[in-house]
């Protein structure tokens, strides 16, 4: 007789966390459909409500001074520390985003593989940002003036919708690895992934409210972290069939920096700079120079 | 104290010709507009300067497809040293007419020839002489490997800098290779027709600059018209929340410098004549008609009383009255309507309890007038100490610890500029770490550089002007970055 297997309650993500929706609200989410058209039921997500990505945003801000104030080296710690954990759960991520998906087995892996190198990638970018973005100012004067750039915050993330893991870690990587913290609405079709990454999260010594994982319908939630007054910005990459100008008007309220949907983006190509660049401040300092 | 009189020291207005009536600037030539022209006045008298024109949105079309055809046909085909050898050519004319520049500026705006002839027009000449010499290394900037300009900006600057922010917005994007609408304020367009003169004498190709004058209306369809690519906006918080409203869910970027709330912070351990000659310097230069104004003082409490005794000294020697006599320190009021705010505010400080001090001087009979004003007693919560007053106005505030500092300091939606003042360098170097603000000055207060980035956090806006972080609002990048 084949034993019954245990099957895992997926949940939201905040804080460090794992909260159902306040609203008790799940929906069902099936597997990619078969040559034969059929979806299997994988699972029943927790559907996120407009308080519960209010939650996250408080979860995201209270993060924010430790994070933001840790070293640069020490999240690169944490950053690759995370690839460790997914590195260790290569298998189960493989078969999630299969059959979400509907990849091949090797498709599947590729993807993954590519997933977990990325934050080896970003992990080995916390201490160089600063080094690449800011320098000193030749002013003329008697002054010592230096430009660095500094993390903008909260940062609101749309992931994107297709690419449920990939996609999703190249949009929220570059967002931490700077500093900022973020509250990510993960697909809405594919969100098992997602919580996968998460409880790596979990297990990485990232600080509880870093990353909060929202899963549930995009239209739903997008407008109020649009124009939540305590969140300092906002990435559209995953808005593009949502509507998207009215996010960024939104978003104007607090004059949010917005990144804006990207189109047909090749996640497993070499990730430009103004993923991180685009929620970052530059702060420059003044000192006179005197005997 | 003694009192020293100083006998009338008036600079000459001989050097300006300031014409009857100014049209547009498109295409190279001046184009009479379609609109209403409107009166521009010298607001140290109320005198009549000039009218000019009113550009409709017909006009703004036409200035923006001058600045297409150039932008296509010329300026983007063009060696960046080239470029930079016509920015360079510019930046000589305006050393050169300095002093043209200065009194026109002065008449216009209402500042003080002090502060136009040392510090408006020499950093406006140092912005295109730094960025000149970028036009032919953009490669070298580290913004990617195959960065572009983004074609047509269209610009809209305020009247407190007429030139300087003019140069700010002209001088990166055409160094990028981008051809520009500039809208200059409309109680200070006079700076700019002098500018297109220089574009003129310099031999800049037709349609790489045009100056359309005008009102908020002109500014939206700059902002709207979908030829433009790009807007650089300096002004108000409300208004750059428009723009940024406006231009949602299409491919225009913007850069947005906005208004701010600087706190300026004092430790006991300061020297404090120097810290009194920063917070005077910080909150009364340009009558205080600055985004980045000083305009909150957060003093230790245990030496506020000496503070604000050594402040009101040095207030009283403050001279108030003619901007073009070289021994004024405080100028006019740029317009009524900018008196009338100044004067709403400060009203609403006494109504919530604060205690108001001027320095009593006697004012001229015309013109646009507000006496260096300083509030003690004020809390957090009063509207001095959290609405932009734009005007000669100083909230004094206090604070035990650093941490209170910071977090006073940080209590406002704004984040453009700060301040902090202690002999102490470790302590300087966290509260500038702490401060979300984009520019910190540390025992120092209002320095400008055209190498040195300058823009806010929040509700301040985004993007920087200035230094390599400055060009980078007007490329694009392909490649890695």
């Amino acid at each position: 007789m084949s034993r019954i297997d245990v099957r895992k309650t997926y949940k939201l993500f905040i804080g460090g966390a794992f909260p159902r929706s306040e609203s008790g609200r799940s929906y069902d989410v099936y597997a990619a459909p078969t040559r034969e058209g059929n979806r299997a039921f994988l699972a029943n997500a927790a559907q996120a409500s407009r308080k519960d990505a209010r939650n996250a945003v408080v979860a995201a801000r209270k993060a924010v001074a430790g994070w933001s104030g840790a070293t640069a080296y020490n999240r690169g710690q944490v950053l690759y520390r995370v690839a460790e954990v997914m590195e260790s759960r290569r298998d189960q991520l493989i078969a999630e985003v299969r059959s979400a998906e509907g990849l091949t087995a090797a498709r599947a892996a590729t993807v993954v593989d590519a997933a977990i190198d990325r934050w080896v990638w970003y992990a080995g970018w916390t201490d160089k940002i600063a080094q690449v973005t800011g320098n000193a100012n030749p002013v003329a004067g008697p002054y010592f003036n230096i430009s660095a750039p500094e993390p903008t915050g909260v940062v609101a993330v749309v992931a994107p919708q297709g690419d449920s893991l990939l996609g999703l870690v190249s949009v929220v990587a570059p967002v931490v690895a700077t500093g900022n913290t973020c509250v990510v609405i993960a697909s809405q079709e594919h969100p098992l992934p997602a919580i996968t990454l998460a409880e790596c999260l979990a297990t990485s010594d990232l600080p509880g409210g870093v990353v909060n994982v929202l899963t549930g319908d995009p239209a739903e939630m997008a407008p109020w972290l649009a124009s939540h007054l305590d969140v300092n910005a906002i990435d559209l990459a995953g808005a593009g069939s949502l509507d998207w100008a009215a996010l960024e008007a939104d978003a104007a309220g607090n004059l949010k920096r917005v990144r804006r949907p990207s189109t047909d983006e090749d996640f497993t190509a070499t990730p430009a700079l103004s993923r991180m660049t685009d929620f970052l401040e530059t702060k420059t300092v003044w000192h006179p120079k005197g005997r | 104290m003694p009192t020293f009189e100083y006998a009338p020291a008036p600079e000459s207005r001989a050097v300006v010709t300031i014409e009857d009536s100014y049209g547009l600037f498109i295409g190279g030539e001046w184009t009479p507009g379609h609109g209403t022209p409107f009166a521009t006045i010298n607001p140290a008298t109320g005198e009549h300067l000039s009218t000019v024109a009113e550009a409709t949105t017909d006009d703004v079309d036409a200035a923006v497809r001058a600045a297409r055809t150039a932008y296509t046909r010329v300026w983007s085909r063009m060696s960046g040293t080239d470029r930079g050898k016509y920015l360079f050519r510019i930046a000589r004319i305006m050393q050169e007419r300095a002093r043209e520049l200065a009194v026109l500026e002065t008449i216009d705006n209402g500042k003080p020839i002090k502060e136009t002839r040392d510090f408006d027009v020499p950093t406006a000449a140092a912005h295109f002489f730094y960025h000149a010499g970028w036009a032919d290394k953009l490669e070298y900037a580290g913004l990617g490997s195959d960065i572009r300009p983004h074609g047509v900006v269209g610009q809209i600057i305020p009247w407190n800098f007429p030139l300087l922010m003019l140069a700010w917005k002209i001088a990166p994007a055409l160094a990028a290779g981008n051809t520009v609408v500039l809208k200059p304020a409309e109680t200070t367009p006079l700076a700019a027709m002098l500018f297109a003169e220089i574009c003129q004498q310099a031999d800049l190709p037709p349609g790489v600059v045009n100056i359309v004058t005008g009102a908020g209306a002109t500014g939206q369809s700059i902002v709207d018209h979908p030829g433009i690519d790009k807007i650089a906006f300096t002004g108000s918080t409300a208004v750059g929340k428009m723009i940024a409203r406006s231009i949602a869910g299409t491919e225009k970027k913007a850069t947005l410098e906005l208004g701010g709330k600087a706190a300026n912070i004092i430790f006991d351990d300061a020297p404090i004549d120097q810290a009194v000659e920063g917070i005077v310097g910080g909150i009364f230069f340009n009558q205080g008609q600055v985004c980045c104004a000083g305009s909150r003082l957060l003093v230790q409490e245990n030496i506020v009383d000496d503070v604000v005794r050594r402040l009101k000294r040095r207030l009283e020697t403050l001279r108030l009255g003619d901007p073009l006599d070289k021994n004024t320190d405080v100028g006019a009021i740029n317009s009524a309507e900018q008196l009338a705010r100044i004067t709403e505010l400060t009203e609403a400080g006494v109504a919530e309890g604060a205690e108001r001090w001027d320095t009593g001087c006697p004012l001229p009979k015309n013109g646009f007038w507000f006496r260096p004003t300083l509030f003690t007693g004020v809390s957090q919560s009063h509207r001095i100490a959290q609405e932009e007053i734009f005007g000669p106005v100083l909230s004094v505030l206090t604070f035990r610890t650093p941490g209170e500092a910071v977090a006073k300091a940080n209590n406002t939606p704004y984040g453009l500029s700060a301040g902090v003042w202690t002999e102490k360098g470790s302590r300087i170097l966290w509260i500038a770490d702490q401060l979300r603000a984009g520019v910190v000055w540390a025992n120092t207060f209002n320095q400008f550089d055209p190498t040195s980035p300058f823009g806010g956090y929040k509700e301040s806006g985004y993007g920087r002007e200035g230094g390599r972080q400055g060009l980078a609002a007007y490329v694009r990048s392909g490649g890695v970055a």
